[in-house]
């Protein structure tokens, strides 16, 4: 159905992607797989029409050679791409999302009845649980995600683009979107589907393309995707031993962070656990189980009602994230680019800012020699790949980015480490890397707190695992309890994890 | 936008040459005349600098310069050269309320100076009684009118531009190399990510509208020592539209995080050559307006232009 031939991109010299060919048939859910600047998304950019390629690359649709110069065009011949920072309007109410920049109207003026009604038919097709007059505003990532979806379906669309759809999803969330995802390839749609989560691809995709270093590497069939195989194929060597856990800290007998009865009267409730030196806490739960929230509650960036945070055996109350700090609390925040980084900031000073006190003189003066010294060398620390610590932050790669945020907590030399979602949009490569510095940072004696929703991370390098579910923490799973089928129970709060499968 | 400033500056000389047949721009007077023209905008454009990098905007300016300037006249009547701290004291005062009401309050920046603009034009009256209050022996007075010697015999600088460089090269002593100036760019470019940081965002807020209203209290000495006088109703009109002005043709992003005070500088004597040139042309009033109001536009295309591909700016 789609055809993109010898797809060629130069950014300012260097060459994105090199001569590569992609075949879409369809009714097929074609899984478009590499590590972060493999190219994926440079060329989901050019069928987009949100990029043009050099000049030889082709682009054949229905035997009939197309060009695609813009997002109308490619609208124009069905083409719709759901993108990772999802484009939409949160102002706006869902059916109005729906139609932007195709509303119904007559000499201007809005018909909202019949952009409601449509909407309303979208929406009632994928089984959403909400109208077309809702704001987007009040809805869930993953059912804004459904909104995007409604507006392919509403465009009519024949190829659906989904680039990485579900690292903001809970299980169950990903597990609905996967039904849809069959019920649309069932009605002939064709979905380009990128992830770096392979237990997707291998319950999902029909055929796999790896990319890398912005050319092809290779497509696998159905049947014969294995894990290994593609894994070797992105990153062109084997990966063995993926999730590091080497630590083995003799535990301090008196925890580092002990928190109990700890609440926020709204979306935490009641939250006891304690956190040693040395050990890497899992929290696992769904999206909106309140997770970040009681992260928040622990760094002070948001106020707890009721219960007390003990350090070091010193009950504190933290009114504010630079008292946490001042205390010895890190928090790695879950949106980088959000509430991270300083994106137009150089990653020198992005680094140091948090403790940019010690190289000052007198008077609050800088001592720039001294906080470049201090980032060049966590720059090696962490093997943050960048030409010059000058650089813009806004430039690096996702995993690159997360190492300069985890360089700027660790220079504070924190006791307590909380982690949120550290590997989230993150290639494999980095995401390697990241789990090593968890694990020695462990070693170090520093008590980590992590929060993922990817399972086989957190069963892979936590010691304990505290499952969260509406706010409360639902149980505490160790040793070989820690399964995935357990954590899904709890999370859930279904006794049979298989029953969750039934949704749809 | 230095070379927009270097060929404004060659396209009037060449204007002047063609009308008069002598080259009336680039004089050793001419040059000293503009750098005094330039002296007020730049000094209130720094501040204006710190406040739009870190999101935020100062409307107040021009009011709180005119009640400064009321305020130095009145006292040095009395007191002599202590009219210098109370203006001083009257901007700086003034641009701390601004910043209590919009880092304790949360309020958005551009109402709150938006108040604060009409309400100190009304002190500003009120203080003078509106009238004009003058001092025919104001002892700051060569300020505004003298110049002080660098190299005998050879250069002395107006006294206006020396206070505007000075306060150019602190604004940018701040910026580039202390704490609080890492911290205006970290708050401009990301305030969430900044709280998170550990960095008290609100004291950065209040701190930058302190330092806005002091230059602001600065540029009021600099008006009342060129006049003798002040007018509470009359003085400053507009002037922080002209800061504005400055400071986006200086290239720093109207959202925050992104820009310098070099810039500012530059801004600033863009629109000061663009007045000079206009009147030695002998351009009348109603056009100069004109002129600068799509100067100002164009210069700011032209750029856009340039950085075109840079995501935000």
């Amino acid at each position: 159905m789609l055809e993109m031939r010898r797809i060629s991109k130069t950014f300012a010299g260097t060459k994105a992607l090199r001569g590569v060919d992609l075949a879409i048939y369809p009714g097929e859910v074609h899984a478009l797989m590499g590590e972060n600047g493999a190219g994926k998304s440079t060329l989901m950019k050019i069928l987009a029409g949100a990029c043009s390629a050099d000049p030889g690359g082709e682009i054949w649709m229905d035997g009939e050679r197309i060009e695609i110069s813009s997002p109308l065009a490619a609208r124009r011949h069905g083409i719709a791409i759901i993108y990772q920072e999802l484009s939409l309007a949160p102002n706006l109410s869902v059916a109005e999302n729906i139609h932007l920049g195709q509303e119904i109207g007559r000499a201007g003026i809005l018909d909202r009845a019949t952009m409601d009604r449509a909407a309303e038919a979208a929406l009632r097709r994928l089984g959403a649980d909400f109208g077309p007059r809702t704001s987007l505003a009040t809805l869930s990532v993953a059912e804004r995600q459904l909104v995007e979806i409604a507006r392919a379906v509403h465009a009519r669309s024949r190829i659906l683009v989904m680039d990485e759809p579900t690292t903001a999803l809970s299980s169950r969330e990903t597990d609905y979107l996967f039904a849809l995802i069959r019920e649309l390839r069932a009605g002939g749609l064709a979905i380009i589907y990128i992830s770096h989560r392979m237990a997707e691809v291998y319950e999902l995709a029909d055929r796999v393309t790896v990319l890398r270093d912005g050319t092809y590497v290779g497509s696998v069939q159905r049947g014969q995707i294995d894990p290994d195989t593609i894994v070797r194929m992105m990153v062109g060597r084997e990966l063995s031993a993926f999730y590091k856990h080497e630590h083995r800290a003799r535990l301090a007998d008196t925890p580092t962070l002990e928190v109990r009865a700890l609440g926020d009267s709204r979306r935490v409730h009641d939250c006891s656990f304690a956190i040693r030196a040395g050990e890497v806490l899992g929290l696992a739960g769904m999206v909106g189980a309140g997770r970040t929230e009681l992260a928040r509650l622990l760094f002070g960036a948001a106020g707890h009602k009721s219960g007390d945070i003990i350090l070091e055996g010193i009950t504190r109350h933290f009114h504010q994230p630079r008292e946490a700090i001042a205390a010895g609390v890190a928090y790695l925040t879950e949106d980088r680019k959000i509430d991270g980084l300083f994106l137009d900031m150089a990653v020198a000073d992005n680094i140091i800012l948090c403790t940019i006190e010690n190289d000052a003189r007198f008077g609050g003066i800088l001592d720039r020699a001294r906080g470049r010294q201090r980032a060049v060398a966590a720059i090696r620390a962490l093997a943050i790949r960048v030409a010059s610590p000058t650089v813009g932050v806004g430039l690096l790669s996702g995993g690159n980015q997360q190492k300069v945020l985890l360089s700027r907590l660790l220079e504070a030399h924190p006791k307590v480490l909380i982690l949120d979602e550290p590997t989230r949009g993150v290639d494999i490569g980095a995401k390697f890397e990241i789990y090593r510095i968890i694990d020695q940072l462990a070693g170090a004696g520093v008590a980590i707190l992590l929060i993922s929703s990817e399972l086989a991370e957190i069963i892979g390098i936590a010691d304990r695992v505290l499952v969260m579910r509406e706010g409360r923490i639902a149980g505490e799973l160790t040793g070989s309890e820690m399964n995935q089928e357990n954590i899904v129970a709890l999370a859930t709060g279904s006794q049979a994890s298989g029953a969750r499968r039934a949704i749809l | 936008m230095l070379p927009v400033l270097v060929i404004l500056c060659g396209l009037i000389q060449a204007a002047t040459i063609y009308v008069d047949g002598e080259g009336r721009f680039i004089t050793a007077q001419n040059i000293s005349i503009v750098a005094q023209q330039a002296a007020i905008n730049t000094v209130l454009g720094a501040g204006m600098t710190l406040v739009i990098l870190t999101g935020g905007i100062d409307l107040s300016v021009g009011s709180v310069l005119a009640a400064s300037a009321v305020s130095a006249v009145l006292v040095s009547q009395v007191y002599g050269a202590l009219g210098v701290v109370a203006a001083l004291a009257i901007g700086l005062g003034l641009g701390l309320l601004n910043g209590a009401l919009i880092s304790s309050m949360r309020l958005p920046p551009f109402i709150v100076t938006l108040g604060s603009m009409t309400a100190v034009r009304g002190i500003a009256r009120l203080l003078g009684s509106d009238t004009t209050v003058s001092n025919p022996e104001l002892p700051f007075a060569f300020l505004g009118n003298g110049s002080a010697t660098v190299v005998p015999g050879l250069l002395s600088v107006p006294w206006l531009a020396l206070i505007a460089g000075s306060v150019i090269l602190a604004c940018w002593f701040v910026l580039r190399r202390t704490i609080f100036g890492v911290r205006i760019y970290a708050v401009g470019g990301n305030a969430e990510a900044a709280r998170l940081a550990g960095i008290n965002v609100g004291a950065i807020l209040l701190l930058v509208y302190g330092i806005s209203g002091l230059l602001a209290g600065l540029g009021g000495v600099m008006s009342a020592a060129q006049l003798y006088s002040a007018n509470g109703l009359q003085l400053g009109q507009s002037y922080e539209l002209d800061a504005i002005a400055a400071v986006i043709l200086g290239g720093t992003s109207f959202v925050g995080g992104i820009g310098s005070i070099w810039g500012t500088l530059i801004g600033a004597l863009i629109i000061a050559v663009l007045s000079n040139g206009l009147i030695l042309l002998g351009v009348s009033d109603i056009w100069q307006l004109i002129v600068k109001g799509l100067v100002i536009i164009g210069a700011v295309a032209l750029d856009r232009y340039r950085l075109r591909g840079n995501p935000r700016t």
